[in-house]
């Protein structure tokens, strides 16, 4: 009945120029791709609290254990392990930004296509 | 320190029997969409002000040499302001993120949605379309509200996806101040006229541009002996309002597909009572003496014409113009502004009527306790203070 690609229709626009209020388009389109990871952020905290209502309702543990749960030496160096990376993960651009002012001479690709084209 | 009030779940709103249903995670992104509107509004919106008033005010005065005279000034220079910009980024952000989420939990089951509206409406004389009827210049310019399709965009045969998330993201915007069916406009006129004009049985009932029948619903429960006609261009939206209506149990009301702009089939005076509710903002220039006129020739002497809006813009400060007109500009609401600097009187007079007998009332609707819970006695003040306030205007047609 329904011949129709639902992934692009859910998201498509609406008729009429969209203004863009922030200084130029691209930050504010990624502030909109930050708005929708922050709701899914939400949404899968939501799980999160529903999985813990469900472990607590079938007696498997108690929400309490949960926040008073103190991880053995082993897991707290997993964990500041993990968060180092996905801070660094989410990072990169940063650390790239940084690496890039300190690297003096680099070349653009353009740059580097007319050194590389010269007779 | 005041305690930080729990908003209201999207979930306790009513699930009539086409309401589309939602999982875990579509309630958990129904949820942060409301909580995000609030909090775009309560803490982040009040610094729009004062940054109007710290900045862009003297700056403008200084450039002037004078204060501003109309909120068009006030625009322009606030459009320059940082903080206006990021409140508005987030918040035209939020308009759209609420349709790609209603969408897409629409789409996913809009099979079934379809199958059910078709079930309830099969063979029903009270749901009348006509493919004569076009999109009038006013409703197809843009999509109004950001709404992708608007109210009348099919995607295939007997499609009500517009509809459908319309009806579900109501709560979102509003932060369940409409009621668990988002009928609180409706409501509100029943319980206005109940209230006002006790002994008050009109017979025949038009409401015009009823979208999803939200508000016509109420209405027909308020006079369960009268006629109601509800008519709209949008065919999503009148198949899914019978369909709505109907597993509600509410049989008086016959949707029907029609442009006010042109009522010849409907006699002349018969009609005690023709309503709008939200409705004027989305006409033009053109449309609304065009549709005034249709009601001035329908209305039954000694009838009532009522129309639920925002208040006019006339008397209001240039900076509450202003922030009141973000949705004519960024929100796909191009009638917005121009409407509410109509001078109605005048147009009234223009269309026919006395406007000698119009009146204008604020009209509020009860906060749902289903939705807010039994207000504490000890709890100071309105419901939150953010009761769902209309402005009303109308009249009584001579009965002479």
């Amino acid at each position: 009945m329904t011949d129709i690609n639902k992934l692009n229709l859910a998201g498509t626009k609406a008729k009429g120029k969209r203004p863009y209020f922030l200084a130029d388009k691209q930050t504010e389109q990624v502030m909109s791709v930050t708005m929708a990871l922050a709701m899914e952020l939400s949404v899968a905290r939501e799980r999160m609290a529903s999985i813990e209502c469900l472990l607590e309702n079938k007696g498997i543990l108690q929400r309490s254990e949960i926040d008073d749960f103190q991880p053995c030496a082993k897991e707290v160096k997993r964990r500041s392990v993990a968060t180092q990376e996905y801070l660094a993960r989410i990072l990169r651009i940063i650390q790239q930004d940084s690496e890039e002012q300190a690297a003096e001479d680099e070349l653009s690709v353009e740059e580097a296509q007319r050194e590389l084209t010269k007779y | 320190m005041s305690k930080i009030k729990p908003l209201p779940s999207w979930d306790v709103l009513t699930k009539h029997d086409v309401f589309p249903e939602a999982n875990h995670d579509e309630v958990a992104r129904l949820n942060f969409l409301t909580h995000l509107n609030v909090h775009l509004s309560s803490s982040i919106l009040p610094g729009v002000k004062t940054a109007y008033e710290k900045k862009v005010e003297p700056t403008l005065v200084n450039k002037l040499g004078r204060k501003p005279n109309t909120r068009h000034e006030v625009r322009e220079a606030m459009l320059e302001n940082s903080y206006f910009q990021m409140w508005s980024a987030l918040r035209r952000n939020t308009m759209e993120m609420r349709q790609q989420v209603g969408r897409a939990q629409v789409l996913r089951q809009i099979e079934d949605l379809v199958e059910k509206v078709e079930a309830l409406n099969k063979g029903a004389k009270t749901l009348v379309l006509d493919d004569s009827v076009k999109i009038p210049t006013n409703v197809g310019i843009v999509d109004i509200h950001c709404q992708p399709g608007c109210y009348y965009t099919e995607y295939f045969e007997n499609d009500v996806t517009v509809a459908a998330s319309y009806d579900l993201g109501l709560f979102v915007t509003t932060a369940g101040l409409l009621g668990t069916l988002s009928d609180g406009g409706g409501q509100a006129v029943g319980q206005w006229l109940k209230a006002n004009k006790p002994h008050y049985t009109p017979k025949r009932i038009l409401d015009i541009g009823c979208t999803i029948g939200h508000n016509a619903v109420p209405l027909a429960q308020a006079f369960p002996d009268a006629e109601v006609i509800a008519i709209d261009v949008a065919r999503p939206s009148l198949r899914y309002a019978h369909a709505r209506a109907k597993s509600l149990g509410v049989d008086n009301i016959t949707f029907m597909q029609a442009d006010a702009e042109n009522l010849s089939h409907f006699e002349n005076e018969s009609f005690d009572l023709i309503t709008t509710a939200m409705f004027w903002h989305e006409s033009s220039n053109i449309s609304m003496p065009n549709i005034l006129k249709n009601i001035n020739r329908l209305l039954k002497k000694g009838g009532l014409t009522l129309h639920l809006e925002q208040p006019q813009y006339d008397g209001m400060g240039v900076y509450e113009q202003f922030i009141r007109d973000w949705d004519t500009y960024f929100n796909n609401e191009p009638f917005w502004g121009p409407m509410h600097d109509k001078d109605l009187k005048a147009l009234f007079d223009e269309c026919g009527f006395n406007s000698n007998d119009m009146f204008e009332v604020g009209v509020v609707s009860s906060v749902d306790e289903k939705i807010f819970g039994k207000r504490e006695t000890d709890e100071p003040g309105e419901d939150y203070g953010r009761a769902p306030v209309w402005n009303a205007f109308g009249l009584w047609k001579e009965n002479k």
